[in-house]
Parts: C-alpha cells; sequence; structure tokens
C-alpha cells in the first residue's frame, strides 16, 4: 500500500470516516473516503433511500457588499441577478479564452452570494475572484469560507423524510435550488435543496465545528429508512448516470461551455463578464466539438481517455464512462467533432486497442421518477 | 474482508494466486486484490490454448472504478477457464481464493513456483 503523503488534509468527519472503515483516497489535496461499503452498495442507496456525503473539502467563497452582484455577474458565465432571494443557480467561470476555470454553484443568500466550488480549483477559484476584485475596482468583499464551512449531503428519494425528523423547517416548501437558513438536529445550517446524483436531495452548509453532531444524528436518524454513508466512488457513477460533467473529466481549461452542453447557463446578454468576447464567437459559429451520451453495444465498458472512432478514423475522447449500476449498461460520455454528433449515430470505442461498438444517446442516461401525485 | 491468504498455494506481488496439482496450476486474484479494486463487474477471460509467460499480462479485470491487468503467476498453456466469472463476475469479490479462480493452466516450468511468495511471505506484502 502506498502511504498517503503527510500533507493530505482531512475534513471534520475524518475521524468517523476512518472509524466506519472508509478506504480513503487523495483526492484534490484531501484524504476523502471512496467507499465505505461497496460503490454499488451506495450507489442503490442513493437511487432507493438515502445516501449521505462528506463533500466538506468543497470550497465556499461568499460575497458581500455594496457590489456583490456587479462583481457575481461580472465573474461567472450566468447571470446572479436572475436570483431571486434564497434561489441558487449552476455556473462557471471562464478564462478570457472561454476555457472553463471551474463549474459552481451560486446561491443567493441573505447577505450576498455563496458560490460553491470544487475543492480542485479552490486555489484557481479565489485567485480568479481576488484578481477581478483587485482591478475591476468593484466595491465587494471576498471572503473565504471554506475552512470554517462543512458540507454534508444527504440525497436520494427519502432524503426528504430523513430531513424532516430533524428540522421544523417545511421541506415541501423548499423547492429544488432553492436554500434557507435553519436548524437541523440543533445545528445552524443553510438547507439547500441541490446536488450532484441526480436525485432529490439536500446540502446542508453548517460550520465545521458542528459537522460531527450533524453527521452523528444523520446517520442515526436514518437507520431505518435504510441509510448509508457514500463515498466519493458512487458521487461519480450517480452524477454519471445523470449525465452531469465532472471537472476533470468533461470540463477544464480547454473546454468551453457551449462543448460541454451548458451553452444555456451562458448569458451574453447581461453585458461585459469576464470571457464574454470568446464565447459570443463560439455562439455565433457554433462549437468545433461537443459533448456527447454514448452507449455500449458489447460488453466493453469505456473509461476516460479511450478514443473513439467515427467512420474508423479515431475523432473523439471518452470523458467518463463506467456500468451504470442503475440501467445495467455501458455508459459513457465522450466529446466528438460537431459535425459527428447526432443521438442514434453509430460510433467505435478503442478499449484495449479493439474497437468496440457503441450508439449515441441523449443526455442524461437516468432520470429520476417524477414523484407519485398521491 | 479477511485477507488472510489460504498456506496452501503461493503468490505473486502483482496479488495472484497459484495452487499446483501435479502439472495443472489454477490460478486467481487474491481477496487483497479484489477488496483494493471493488465490485468487479467485467473480466476479461484468456483463451483456451493461449500461451501465458510468468508475470507478462493475460487478462484484465473491470471493476465498477477502475481497469486492472491480471498477471499470469506462472508461465503455461490454458486448459480451462472459469465460465462463471462471465456472468457473475463479482465471484472475484466474494470468493476470489475458491469458486472465483480464473484459470487453469498447465504448468510449464515448475521451478517458476520458487520465485513467488507463500503465504506468510504474501501476508506480510499486504500488511499494513
Amino acid at each position: 500500500m502506498t502511504e498517503a503523503p503527510a500533507t493530505l488534509r482531512h475534513t471534520p468527519l475524518h475521524a468517523s470516516h476512518l472509524a466506519l472503515s472508509a478506504r480513503m483516497v487523495p483526492y484534490a489535496g484531501y484524504e476523502m473516503p471512496v467507499q465505505y461499503t461497496s460503490i454499488l452498495d451506495e450507489h442503490r442507496t442513493v437511487r432507493g433511500a438515502v445516501g449521505v456525503f462528506d463533500l466538506s473539502h468543497m470550497g465556499e467563497l461568499h460575497l458581500s457588499g455594496p457590489e456583490a452582484l456587479a462583481f457575481a455577474r461580472y465573474a461567472v458565465v450566468s447571470d446572479p441577478g436572475l436570483l431571486e432571494p434564497g434561489q441558487a443557480q449552476y455556473s462557471m467561470l471562464c478564462a478570457p479564452d472561454g476555457g472553463i476555470i471551474d463549474d459552481v454553484i451560486v446561491y443567493r443568500v441573505d447577505d450576498g452570494y455563496l458560490m460553491v466550488c470544487n475543492a480542485a480549483n479552490h486555489d484557481a477559484v479565489l485567485a480568479q475572484l481576488e484578481s477581478l476584485s483587485a482591478h475591476g475596482d468593484f466595491d465587494v468583499h471576498l471572503a473565504d469560507r471554506s475552512d470554517e464551512t462543512a458540507l454534508i449531503a444527504p440525497q436520494g428519494p427519502r432524503a426528504a423524510e430523513l430531513l424532516g425528523r430533524l428540522t421544523d423547517l417545511d421541506l415541501s416548501e423548499l423547492g429544488n435550488y432553492r436554500s434557507v437558513p435553519g436548524r437541523v438536529a440543533g445545528t445552524e445550517c443553510l438547507v439547500a435543496r441541490t446536488g450532484y446524483t441526480g436525485e432529490d436531495g439536500f446540502e446542508l452548509f453548517c460550520a465545521a465545528r458542528r459537522a460531527q453532531r450533524l453527521w452523528d444524528a444523520l446517520i442515526s436518524t436514518g437507520a431505518d429508512l435504510g441509510l448509508r454513508p457514500c463515498g466519493l466512488g458512487s458521487r461519480d457513477t450517480l452524477r454519471l448516470e445523470a449525465g452531469m460533467p465532472l471537472y476533470g473529466n468533461e470540463l477544464d481549461r480547454s473546454v468551453n461551455p457551449y462543448e460541454a452542453n451548458l451553452g444555456r447557463v451562458v448569458k451574453l446578454e447581461k453585458g461585459e463578464f469576464v470571457g464574454r468576447a470568446a464565447l459570443a464567437a463560439v455562439q455565433q459559429t457554433g462549437p468545433r466539438r461537443r459533448l456527447v451520451g454514448l452507449m455500449m453495444r458489447d460488453e466493453a465498458i469505456a473509461r476516460h481517455g479511450y478514443p473513439v472512432l467515427v467512420d474508423g478514423a479515431e475523432s473523439g475522447v471518452v470523458t467518463s464512462g463506467t456500468l451504470s449500476p442503475t440501467l445495467g449498461e455501458r455508459i459513457a460520455m465522450a466529446y466528438l467533432p460537431a459535425a459527428d454528433a447526432a443521438v442514434g449515430a453509430e460510433v467505435e470505442v478503442v478499449v484495449r486497442d479493439r474497437p468496440h461498438p457503441a450508439e449515441q444517446v441523449k443526455l442524461p442516461f437516468y432520470r429520476r421518477p417524477k414523484p407519485d401525485p398521491a | 474482508m479477511s485477507t488472510t491468504p489460504p498456506d496452501d498455494r503461493r503468490y505473486s506481488r502483482e496479488h495472484e494466486w497459484v495452487q499446483v496439482d501435479g502439472s495443472v496450476a489454477v490460478i486467481g486474484i487474491t481477496s487483497f486484490a479484489t477488496d483494493e479494486l471493488g465490485d468487479i463487474v467485467y473480466i476479461e477471460l484468456p483463451e483456451i490454448g493461449a500461451r501465458l509467460a510468468q508475470f507478462a499480462s493475460f487478462g484484465v479485470v473491470e471493476s465498477v472504478k477502475a481497469v486492472s491487468d491480471l498477471f499470469a503467476p506462472v508461465s503455461g498453456d490454458v486448459a480451462e477457464v472459469n465460465g462463471d466469472l462471465r456472468t457473475s463476475p463479482e465471484l472475484l469479490n466474494t470468493d476470489p481464493f475458491g469458486t472465483g479462480w480464473i484459470a487453469k493452466v498447465t504448468l510449464a516450468d515448475p521451478a517458476e513456483m520458487d520465485k513467488l511468495l507463500d503465504a506468510a511471505g504474501y501476508a506480510e506484502l499486504t500488511a499494513g
């Protein structure tokens, strides 16, 4: 076994992960649980009951001050000006050339805007925001609350039932992509109805020193609902089934939002923002490549980095792939030249030097069943 | 999962095991390996008659999260493969030292066994 470098950081729940015999791996500078029992078990738990994730490694950057909104509108490609109080939106920070620095969620909160970024990109996002606020002459206060903030995410069809046992908040009033401050298990939280699994679920932001108490309450209260703690392994298979991009796989500095099928997020009409000119040009001409969904036709499993052939010639690359635990199908996402991207079209994926047939399919692979109206 | 290796066979540093009965060697991967890999969903088995070379790749095992090569612990010709693994690759997780065996080969050079670890040596390799 390789010894984890001593410099890896721990979340406030690290001791719990070890006590649960989680398999720990280095991830974005943190030592994080990849699985507690089995990725498949944890995946099925989130699809069928409720799983709880420790996401305390993620970055929380808070914007406040008179020009917080103007600054946020300049920094990200979406328009935070469209957010009502308590609402959140998926967005991205882009570089001037349109390449994606990170994908983020921007929450409109009581005293400004909370931007949640990927742990691996925390430093890049912070540097970008600091640079913009220094040079853009915005009257904005930028606070990095990542270290003092824990993030715990119960996800799954029984997440609301679980949370309902631990809070006085009326969760039926809390819509998707909405958040509200409140107490959960006696802990002050920002309760957000967001997630990255394709299921109903919540993300609970709380003070790092309170995280253990909240985690313990969720685990013990959820036992009879079938709750399991879930690691990064199932988080990856869940988000892939739901067709959600992962930074480092589908998204990076060489990709622009239109290529990643995220053009709907970009609000060119809002006025000047970082990357606008480059993105407007892409929007005009159309992206030169596109992210597509693939379903393998045989037993081969496509993986990140495998070549994709169109008419026998190498023209694209797989960004993520796995055997879908929910569908029992071998699914993947890949970038293809825009001219070759078409639902229903046949391609081949080179798996261990041999081409295997695959069909382009509509994303997402999995959509959660609509709740029973009864 | 217990990772205590049975002492009736030998082990490679790449986490394969081999159990010899006369000229036939049964090969598989250890519980340490399958535990590390997690849920195994696919195995690419060698073809019957294929010649395996000691420590060379002879197949692939895929878990939900990763792909891993299989390395032959001994040289030999493949006489039989465990077809049950095609439909139930999870046997590699649940019973790697038993029903999760991978292939039987005709041992080419019994002296190669000396290059492998015994159970105590393998246990030491995988400890901590």
